[in-house]
This record gives structure tokens, sequence and C-alpha cells, in this order.
């Protein structure tokens, strides 16, 4: 099977950030009908983790890796190797052989087999799906206790949230944590779901935010706060579309609300 | 340079974000447009023969670029090597456009972009870091800005 290794090797050594790195010693694997060998060798290499790659070079300074092991569907374990500091990566498939790596000491090989264990891809799905409902309940909060004040202490979920400014506005306090007093400091962007009126009863839920409709909008818009440009220097520069659309839609929101109810401390409402 | 390949032929049977037969050409001299099953997994591109279980071959979809081209067709190339074109060919211009978007999120630098600004923006919204709850707010591969080793 042929794999774009040309790209892959240039992945392997550019610019963009390892997840880990560091010296291993790796076990030099024989073939099957060699297993009763008296000595195992080990090979020291360099290592470089990139999301869900861990590559092997010779040198720290080698310009091409010799190895690449994709780390899928794997799982990490310590070794009872005779050798101190050992773990191993494993793969599901019976047949599979299994990557022998020792590290330096304790912190090494403990901080190793931390960096693998949570370099899937599928882990890192699972991380954003959960941040992404997170976030999606944390905005139907924030317009819950917009749209009906009274109703906000009714759900444990709602009082991380908590904003003194808002008290005064409400019969039952509510507890909203880090609200409007970062958003009115102005250049940060919280985010915030689009509330179209719906009276006292059933609030329906937010629409999801933008994100999942197609990139190809204007290519215009400043960067998310908190992405330093090193971070978008990627080519797939349509990803910055998503997140500078997202940023300016959570914008006008907070915008909306802010005028809302700054009328309405102005009208004195109870 | 050795790859698990093993392990990559076991992923291209795994169940696909996304698969279709779709015309398909590689950056070489004289090359022309075949069908092939084309499936993606995580952050690979796989494409076999229609009729064979295993895939000539996969593409890492990391630093790579997706450009729709004219109707119906989209390509891939990578940042090192613009000029070399994989080529695509749909059935239609959604399902071309499903691909596009479908691939262009498809790299894990995509993902953990997508982790930090979601990590940042609940952060702002409610004070708290959501990933101390899972213990993992230390890690390298979930901090803004550069890390490198």
């Amino acid at each position: 099977m042929k794999l774009n290794e040309r790209s892959v090797a240039h992945y392997a050594t550019c610019d963009s950030p390892a997840d880990h790195a560091g010296f291993l010693r790796k076990r030099v694997e024989r073939h099957h009908h060699h297993a009763h060998h008296h000595g195992t060798s080990y090979q020291r290499r360099w290592f470089v983790l990139k999301g869900n790659l861990l590559f092997y070079f010779e040198e720290r300074e080698s310009r091409e890796p010799v190895g690449l092991v994709v780390l899928e569907g794997c799982t990490v374990e310590l070794c009872e190797a005779a050798e101190e500091f050992a773990f191993a990566i494993r793969f599901d498939d019976a047949g599979a052989r299994a990557y022998v790596l020792v590290a330096d000491g304790q912190a090494a090989m403990e901080a190793w087999v931390k960096a693998l264990s949570r370099a899937s891809f599928d882990y890192m799905r699972l991380v954003v799906r959960e941040l992404e409902k997170q976030l999606e309940e944390a905005c139907k909060s924030l317009a819950a206790c917009r749209k009906s004040p009274q109703r906000c202490s009714s759900s444990g979920r709602k009082r991380h949230l908590s904003n003194p400014a808002l008290q005064p506005l409400q019969e039952k306090p509510t507890t909203l944590e880090n609200g409007y007093s970062t958003w009115s400091s102005g250049g940060c962007v919280a985010g915030g779901a689009t509330c179209t009126d719906h009276d006292g009863g059933q609030t329906k839920p937010p629409p999801l935010p933008p994100r999942r409709r197609s990139a190809t909008g204007s290519a215009t818009g400043s960067l998310a706060p908190g992405l330093s440009p090193a971070m978008l220097e990627s080519p797939v520069s349509p990803e910055t579309i998503c997140f500078s659309k997202l940023h300016n839609w959570y914008g006008q929101e907070i915008a909306v609300l802010r005028r809302e109810w700054q009328e309405r401390q102005k009208r004195g409402h109870p | 340079m050795r790859y698990n390949e093993r392990e990559l032929l076991s992923l291209a049977r795994q169940p696909a974000e996304k698969a279709a037969e779709i015309r398909m050409s590689v950056p070489k001299k004289g090359s022309v447009l075949k069908k092939r099953l084309v499936k993606l997994v995580v952050n690979f591109l796989f494409y076999f023969r229609t009729d064979e279980a295993e895939p000539i071959g996969a593409l890492l979809l990391e630093h790579c670029k997706i450009t729709k081209e004219e109707e119906n067709v989209f390509s891939i190339s990578f940042i090192e090597e613009p000029e070399r074109k994989y080529c695509f060919e749909c059935a239609t211009e959604e399902q071309c456009q499903e691909w596009v978007e479908a691939l262009k999120r498809a790299s894990y630098e995509f993902l953990r972009r997508s982790l930090i600004f979601y990590r940042n923006e609940i952060q702002k919204m409610t004070g708290k870091d959501p990933l101390e709850q899972y213990g993992i707010s230390e890690e390298a591969r979930f901090q803004l800005g550069a890390h490198r080793q």
C-alpha cells in the first residue's frame, strides 16, 4: 500500500509543535522463528509525537524519520521486560507486534505513557465533542437566564454562571459567574446563543452555532481572541474563516444582550 | 521510512467517516481519472480499487490543502509540493462540496484548534477550565500557542 511518505516525513520535521519528544530505546524485533534468541538489543532513537503519529529518528538532528508508528487503536502499557522503565505500544490485532520502548527514568516513562495513551484521533474527537456540548449548555443557560430570569435557579447546571450585575434586575437572585463583567470590558467575546424572542414559558433551545455550515464564506475577519497567528499559519486557511465567523456571531449576540439590559436598567425594570 | 502498515490496513477496514466511489487521479505524469472507493478514516484518506478489500494507497491529511476546482472536482495537495495534486471528480456538485467540507476538518491539527477554541470560549463564559475535571489541563496538546520541545 502506498503512503504519501514525502508529505508525512515533511510533517514530521516541519515547524509544527510536537506533543512530546525525547530519546527512547527501542527494542529490536526479530522474526518469530528467531524468538528464542538470547539477547534482546535496543536502539536509541529520537522520538517525536505529533498528533496520532509517533515518529522516530536516528539522531535528534536527522532530517528524515527512520520510522513511524500510527497510533490508532493501540494500548500503551507498562512492560514486565528485563529493562527498567519499559513500556509497550500494543495493537488490537492478534498477530501484531508490540513496540517495546525504554525511557531514561521513571518520570520520562510516565510522561511518555501519558502522552501516548491520549494520542489517538478518536480520543481527541471525544474531548472536542464533549466541549461542544458544554459550550452549547453554557449558551442555553445564558439564554434561559436572559429570557426568564425567574427560571434561572431551577437547574443546578446553570449555577456555575454568576453575574452580580444582573441581580438587581431579577426577583430571585441567580448566580452567574464571569458573565457580563468580562464582556463589558470589550474585546473579549464569550459564547452566546442567538435567542429570538419567545415569551415566558418554554425557551426553545438555541440554534446550533454556524460552525457546521460551509466555510466558503468571506475570508475577512479578525482572528478570534486567544488564537495566536502562529497557530493559524496552516495552509488550510478556511479554518480561520470558521473561527472568525463564530467570533463575530457571538460578538453580535453579546452586543444585543448588553443593549437590552442596559435599556431595562434605564426603564427601572424590577 | 518504515511504518506499521499492518495497523494502517486495519484502520482502512474501520467504519469510515465518509466513503464513496469517486473518480480519482494521482499526481503522476500521464495519470488519468479512475474509479476508486475513497474512504475517510480519522486523518487518513484511503483509496481502493472498487473490487478489492485492501487499499492501493493512503493519504495522511495533515498540512494539506483541499481546493475546489472546476465543477464536481476537488483536489488535495500538500504544503511542501503544492503543484502535485490528487484530483477527485464527484458525481454531483453537492457531493463535491460535502467532501471538501469533510476533508478540511479531517486533520488532527484542525481538531486540536477546535478543542483549544472551545476550551477558551467555555473558560470565558463560565470562568472554569472545562478540561480540569478530566485532569488533562496541563497536557501539551491542549495548550494555546507553541509548545515546542
